[in-house]
């Protein structure tokens, strides 16, 4: 028998990559990983480093974690009650959901009206940049690395000083009609 | 150590209202000191890096409100740090709108024409390039030729950028590391420390009270520089004039918090604030259209997939900005690059029927995120924001080390701001659907509210006190020697990028800022040439002088 702590550091990281996985979903990391639905191929949120950034208190999100867990954890109940499914107790309820599931509470969660619309809000803010920022990791290391989201996103790799260039960057020839009412110095008239 | 100290001109914040209002004050021989409440940065600082604490969350500010976010500078140079450079004037019929108060509400003394030599003093101080084909990104040029495909013009952007050093990196928003824009880095402000003006950084301004001798005392906490939730010591500074320059977020702010101190606000403090109409739309590039119905080819056989290339809004679409027109009904439309974070986040899937902001088909348009082409619509809105009670600090309650607060401004878009978004979108899509050339959705306001990059006016000048806070000198009523210079003074939407405007009027309060000082035994005087020693602006204005030195 595990000690309990591992159990509930198990259900809260369970609980909040399902999370991250409903916001930019991804493939499962093994066949039986459970709180990666694999709605998608490729990596998505968990991947990209979702859990890192949450637990970087650079974000102001990480002392609320475990709150974010007890409410989903609720949340989730109480949905499966509402629409009679029945919930593994194998794995946390959020976990438990189907990907179709989890995408609805987290679409109600997320809703205008909602009363904790704004924290489920800045929690789904986070994951998404995990995914198209990596913004716990520096930018130039995060593509050397192969990081999954800037790679689908298909950010360029800098220079070698950590710049980015274009020189290649204009078709170089008139495209458009002038505004008949334009200024000499190009503004509207 | 904890007496105050004192000087003549107290300027709160370092954008263009700021920067020109500091430069100006200090050339013309007045003591001036500058709180600034973000970290100063220059261009070696500047790095490409979206990772949290990098200069890209430490120059600007992300405020999530009720039914309206704002993103701003949060640096010495403001706004003008993290801009994208766009300088366009405003067309003339934006100075005749109504909006809501059944009357012109822009002050009678200014009109295209009487502001046209103030837009001059700016065009003389920051340099700005007419762009030219050349200089038109892919993402320019694919916007350009879709509107002349749909029999549409579409226009290069005046932008203070030096094309010589623009390396096309699209890192603009997080400061230009190449030092290729234009920002008040690069003219007013070290003009104004040339002159003596001492700019302060990390000292957030809390409050403004009165001194026993007319003047006021400016309350500061100095900020930590890593982490924005962090405050160190606070202290106060005496001064004959303030002029705030917070930002339009911020300026009305702090003015309601002074009210304990200061006395009644007059009622439009807070009040009216314009998110200048802006809305964002994503359209993705079918890449084989894009070659096949408008021509266009690049380097390596690519029609477009450019989306990380380039510099910013380079092409404008200007044929709704038609003056016949009804108000509400008038418009621009213009290409502009948005790095990841904060934005892709709003991007929906064109033709979802529900929230598409996140998921499944959300994670494939990302993948396809080289073929985006944002297109950024200003309208008219309605003016429809409010500030609540402000926070106990600041303009917002901080939620991330930096970047990332919530405040108390209120939006609830009325059906006139709503049926303009849906005539700018209809338009766009006319446009970018046509032929197949795209597919198109709008950023979804449900996830953070309407989102703006150029808050105005909630702090605006005019001539009906009921509606305006600011006569049209920019001194706040029944507050003398207090001026409002950011783009809280300008009294609604302008349907283009609002950095020319909020600047030139800043060059026009000045006579009256210079008079008001004077009067207050301050030995200063008008008529600083811009920052590099050019003159010929200054003799441009010179017969508006005297009607705004006087009260």
């Amino acid at each position: 028998m595990r000690p309990p702590s591992t159990d509930v550091d198990e259900t809260r990281t369970m609980t909040l990559e399902a999370f991250a996985d409903t916001i930019v979903p991804g493939e499962k990391r093994s066949p039986d990983d459970r709180a990666i639905a694999g709605a998608t191929t490729g990596g998505g949120a968990v991947q990209a480093g979702a859990l890192d950034l949450l637990g970087w208190d650079a974000t102001g999100l990480t002392e609320g974690l475990d709150g974010f867990v007890t409410a989903l954890t609720g949340h989730a109940t109480a949905y499966a009650l509402e629409h009679g499914l029945d919930l593994d107790p194998a794995v946390p309820p959020f976990v438990s959901l189907t990907f179709e599931h989890r995408t609805a509470l987290v679409r109600r969660l997320t809703t205008p009206g909602h009363p904790e619309k704004e924290l489920w809000v800045s929690l789904a803010l986070f994951c998404n940049m995990a995914f198209d920022s990596a913004a716990h990791m520096s930018t130039a290391d995060a593509i050397a690395q192969g990081h999954p989201g800037l790679l689908a996103m298909g950010i360029e790799k800098p220079d070698a000083d950590g710049r980015w260039r274009f020189p290649n960057f204009s078709y170089g020839r008139p495209l458009a009609r002038l505004h008949p009412d334009t200024t000499p110095t190009g503004s509207p008239s | 150590m904890t007496s105050t100290e004192r000087t003549d001109v107290l300027v709160v914040g370092s954008g263009f209202g700021g920067a020109i209002a500091a430069y100006h004050l200090a050339a013309g021989g007045a003591r001036v000191v500058v709180l600034e409440r973000g970290p100063w940065l220059t261009g070696q600082d500047f790095d490409h890096d979206f990772k949290l604490g990098s200069s890209y969350t430490r120059a600007f500010d992300f405020t999530v409100g009720d039914g309206m976010s704002i993103l701003g500078g949060n640096c010495v140079g403001g706004g003008s740090v993290v801009y994208f450079a766009a300088m366009p004037r405003a067309p003339r019929f934006v100075f005749e709108r109504h909006g809501s108060i059944g009357r012109r509400m822009w002050p009678a003394a200014v009109n295209r024409d009487t502001l046209d030599p103030w837009y001059d003093r700016v065009a003389e101080s920051i340099p700005i390039t007419q762009q030219s084909w050349d200089d038109v990104t892919y993402a320019g040029g694919l916007w350009a030729a879709a509107c002349d495909h749909a029999g549409r013009t579409a226009n290069p952007v005046p932008a203070a950028i030096d094309r010589s050093k623009c390396t096309n990196c699209n890192w603009m928003m997080a400061g230009c590391h190449f030092d290729a824009k234009q920002s008040l880095l690069l003219n007013y402000l070290p003009a104004a420390v040339a002159h003596g003006a001492e700019i302060r950084p990390l000292h957030e301004v809390q409050q403004i009270s009165r001194t026993d001798d007319g003047g006021y005392r400016v309350h500061y906490d100095v900020m930590d520089d890593e982490d924005y939730r962090l405050r160190g010591e606070s202290g106060t500074i005496d001064a004959k004039i303030v002029i705030l320059a917070a930002g339009a977020g911020a300026t009305p702010v702090i003015l309601q918090r002074s009210e304990a101190t200061l006395g009644a606000m007059p009622h439009a403090v807070g009040r009216y604030f314009s998110g200048n109409g802006e809305r964002l739309n994503t359209a993705i590039i079918n890449e084989d259209k894009a070659r096949e119905v408008l021509g266009l080819e690049r380097e390596n056989g690519l029609a477009y997939a450019a989306n990380q290339i380039g510099k910013g809004p380079v092409v404008a679409n200007w044929d709704r900005l038609d003056g016949s027109l009804p108000e509400f009904e008038r418009f621009s439309l213009e290409q502009l690059y948005f790095p990841p974070g904060l934005g892709t986040i709003l991007a929906e899937v064109p033709g979802a029927t529900g929230p598409s902001w996140f998921g499944v088909d959300k994670k494939e348009i990302l993948k396809r995120w080289q073929s985006w082409l944002i297109i950024f619509q200003m309208i008219e809105d309605n003016n429809e924001g409010v500030f609540g009670p402000p926070p106990a600090k600041g303009n917002a309650d901080r939620l991330s080390q930096q970047m990332l607060g919530v405040g108390r401004l209120k939006y609830d878009p009325t059906p006139q701001t709503l049926r303009a978004w849906a005539m700018a979108d209809a338009e766009v899509k006319d446009i970018l659907e046509r032929d197949g050339i795209a597919e198109v959705a709008a950023w979804t306001n449900d996830v953070v509210g309407a989102y703006t990059v150029h808050p105005l006016s909630s702090c605006r000048i005019g001539d009906d006190p009921a509606t305006s806070a600011l006569d049209d000198r920019n001194e706040l009523r029944g507050h003398p020697g207090i001026f409002v210079t950011d783009g809280s003074a300008v009294p609604g939407a302008l349907t283009v990028n609002p950095a020319m405007t909020i600047s030139a009027l800043a060059e026009r309060a000045i006579p009256g800022i210079v008079a008001a000082a004077r009067e207050r035994g301050v030995e200063v005087t008008y008529g600083a040439p811009a920052p590099d020693g050019s003159t010929s602006g200054r003799r441009g204005v010179a017969p508006l002088i005297p009607s705004l030195s006087r009260r």
